[in-house]
């Protein structure tokens, strides 16, 4: 179990049978697919509706489809979605307010109804990312019971990433483009098939149903080099894993202010980041005075509301809600989980409407300033 | 005490903005038995003069006789809430601000009859306005989150986040980035429920700007995929071209 260095071979002909193994075992199952100009994962009737011959060009702002004439199925670096919505989603209720029948106000919980879910075709940045979101919503003293609920739900299928886009820098950021723990099963695509491996009880359980014989050597070995190449042809690289020393004692650069002149404020940046774990709380607004459902609602820090203190924001420029994200995600996140916020996905710089990037803004304060010794 | 008594009140406008009541279905039933609406013309009740807890303001100060009605309002109501484009920026009708009167004379057979003020402008340009809830036409949704916090006794508040905010919740995907539409989500207010990127429409900016926005790279954005200074001109137009937010176009396009 676990032994990725000899893992068995899964032919194309037989990934349908993956899929009829998950729904025997109880699991729901979702999958990359093509939707709206872009491979999101949704649910998953067949490995009919995987995108087959499909590529993707990502630029800074920019993300289209191509067609490419390899035929294989996961030929395609991340789209918009992640882990995330699955785990924490957009929006949860949470808690209920009704009153009683001596006049009283009675508070209940609301508990997820949740089926197991296996999802196909995660990456390794998401996997990452979702260990992430782990050290937040699971820390020891304080578990969050929805989140936990949805995490144990979760049987997670990764296919090892060949096809990075020009936007990805997972190499640097040591979560990439190859799987290598908390992962369920794993599979590499090859041109005929996949190699595939299990790294928990319940991986091996679906994988010895499938009766597979060990791949051979030369697979191991093309694979090995679709890996090493996924990870060089990495165009760009964050400059450090910590950039607490770099932004200490910058917050008034004036590199802030030029980032904050393309800037939108939009926040989309923190909606697609796989870490990005912002929420406020909000009633659903109801007419009866006699309950009130409260849920929670992803947020962004580029909101007035989320810095709010005494009725006034304490970020009210673009320059300052920007230098929150970035140095909350690379500086700050070490001082609260001891890692970077920043998994390499290249999300925020795909779905910048104005392509801000991220490894390119953030490295600019790791040049040294002229004249300064 | 007796319940809150509230008005519904036309000004220049296409009435869409009231529909948000009648849309609210069931709830509307509800409604009725927990506020008194002493005056609301479309659904028959009319008695402008009454004083209420809430007046719901919809429509712009166009004309001599809104602008002789809007101080009335004022003083009769605790509080005053504009609900729509008309009444928080001045509406589509605001475009004339721009061109002066001078279209009235090519469009009508007998301009004479119609009695216009040179400017289309919002309620707040005239009275004290409490809360302006944004769009065309607002959402029933909008209104059950005041109404819903006005009887808990809560200051109502609405949205103040960008609409791709709400866009990227309902999970849909960038038509900005993925198609190169002119998308308008990331200088506009939520509100809407994103309704336009659900089903793969670039946002035309219905619901106003949100409080803090980037209108100069918005308007560059434009330009880069492609826009003509015209075409970016009539992106912001469209619905509140007389908002302060959208009118730093002249600046940004220099």
């Amino acid at each position: 179990m676990g032994n990725g260095d000899d893992p068995q071979f899964l032919p194309l002909t037989q990934l349908e049978r993956l899929l009829r193994s998950l729904r025997d075992a109880g699991y729901d199952c979702i999958g990359p697919q093509l939707k709206d100009g872009a491979i999101l994962y949704q649910s998953l009737e067949s490995i009919h509706d995987l995108p087959h011959g499909l590529s993707d060009l990502q630029s800074p702002g920019s993300y289209r489809l191509t067609e490419n004439q390899g035929g294989r199925l996961f030929d395609w670096a991340n789209g918009p979605s992640s882990l995330k919505p699955l785990i924490f989603p957009p929006h949860e209720n949470l808690w209920r307010a009704n009153k009683g029948s001596d006049g009283g106000i009675e508070f209940s919980s609301y508990t997820p109804d949740i089926a197991p879910l296996a999802v196909l075709g995660v990456r390794a940045c998401d996997l990452a990312a979702m260990e992430r979101m782990d050290h937040h919503f699971l820390r020891p003293e304080k578990q969050d019971p929805w989140y936990r609920k949805r995490r144990e739900s979760l049987l997670l299928i990764v296919v090892n990433c060949s096809h990075p886009s020009d936007n990805c820098f997972c190499t640097s950021t040591g979560t990439g483009p190859e799987s290598r723990s908390g992962y369920d099963l794993r599979l590499h695509e090859l041109d005929d098939g996949f190699l595939i491996d299990a790294a928990t009880d319940r991986g091996e359980e679906i994988l010895q149903k499938l009766e597979l014989s060990p791949a051979a050597q030369q697979m191991v070995e093309e694979a090995k080099e679709e890996l090493e190449r996924a990870a060089t042809v990495q165009g760009q690289a964050v400059a450090v894993d910590d950039f607490r020393p770099i932004f200490s004692g910058r917050e008034d650069d004036p590199i802030w202010e030029r980032i904050a002149e393309r800037c939108l404020g939009c926040g989309n940046c923190t909606a697609v980041c796989p870490t990005c774990f912002c929420h406020r709380e909000e009633k659903i607004p109801t007419l009866s005075l006699d309950s009130s459902t409260h849920q929670r609602v992803w947020d962004s820090c580029f909101t007035a509301e989320h810095s709010m203190l005494h009725g006034q924001p304490v970020r009210r420029e673009i320059r300052e809600r920007y230098r929150q994200w970035l140095t909350h995600k690379l500086a700050g996140w070490h001082d609260q989980f001891g890692e970077s916020g920043c998994v390499g996905c290249g999300r925020c710089i795909t779905w910048c409407p104005v392509g801000i990037n991220l490894v390119a803004e953030s490295a600019a304060f790791a040049v040294p300033e002229e004249g300064v010794e | 005490m007796g319940k809150p008594r509230i008005s519904v009140h036309k000004f220049s406008s296409c009435d869409g903005c009231q529909l948000a009541f009648f849309n609210l279905g069931e709830d509307l039933i509800t409604l009725a038995g927990q506020v008194e609406i002493v005056h609301f013309a479309e659904a028959g009740m009319v008695a402008p003069e009454a004083e209420v807890k809430v007046a719901f303001v919809e429509g712009s100060i166009s004309t001599p006789d809104d602008l002789e009605r809007i101080e009335g309002i004022r003083e009769r109501s605790e509080l005053l809430i504009t609900i729509g484009a008309c009444a928080t920026s001045g509406g589509i009708q605001a475009l004339r601000n721009m061109r002066g009167n001078g279209w009235r004379e090519s469009l009508y057979a007998s301009p004479e009859f119609i009695q216009t003020l040179d400017y289309s402008t919002p309620i707040s340009a005239h009275v004290r306005v409490d809360l302006e809830l944004w769009g065309c036409p607002i959402s029933s949704e909008q209104i059950l989150h005041v109404v819903s916090d006005l009887l808990r006794g809560v200051v109502p508040s609405a949205s103040d986040e960008t609409l791709c905010q709400s866009c990227k919740r309902s999970g849909a995907v960038c038509t900005l980035v993925s198609a190169g539409r002119p998308c308008m989500g990331p200088v506009t207010r939520a509100g809407c429920g994103a309704v336009c990127p659900r089903f793969g429409r670039d946002c035309y900016g219905c619901t106003g700007p949100v409080s803090i926005l980037n209108t100069s790279s918005m308007v560059h954005c434009f330009e880069g995929l492609g826009l003509l200074p015209d075409e970016v001109e009539q992106r912001f137009r469209m619905i509140h071209s007389a908002t302060p937010q959208f009118r730093k176009l002249e600046e940004s396009n220099g």
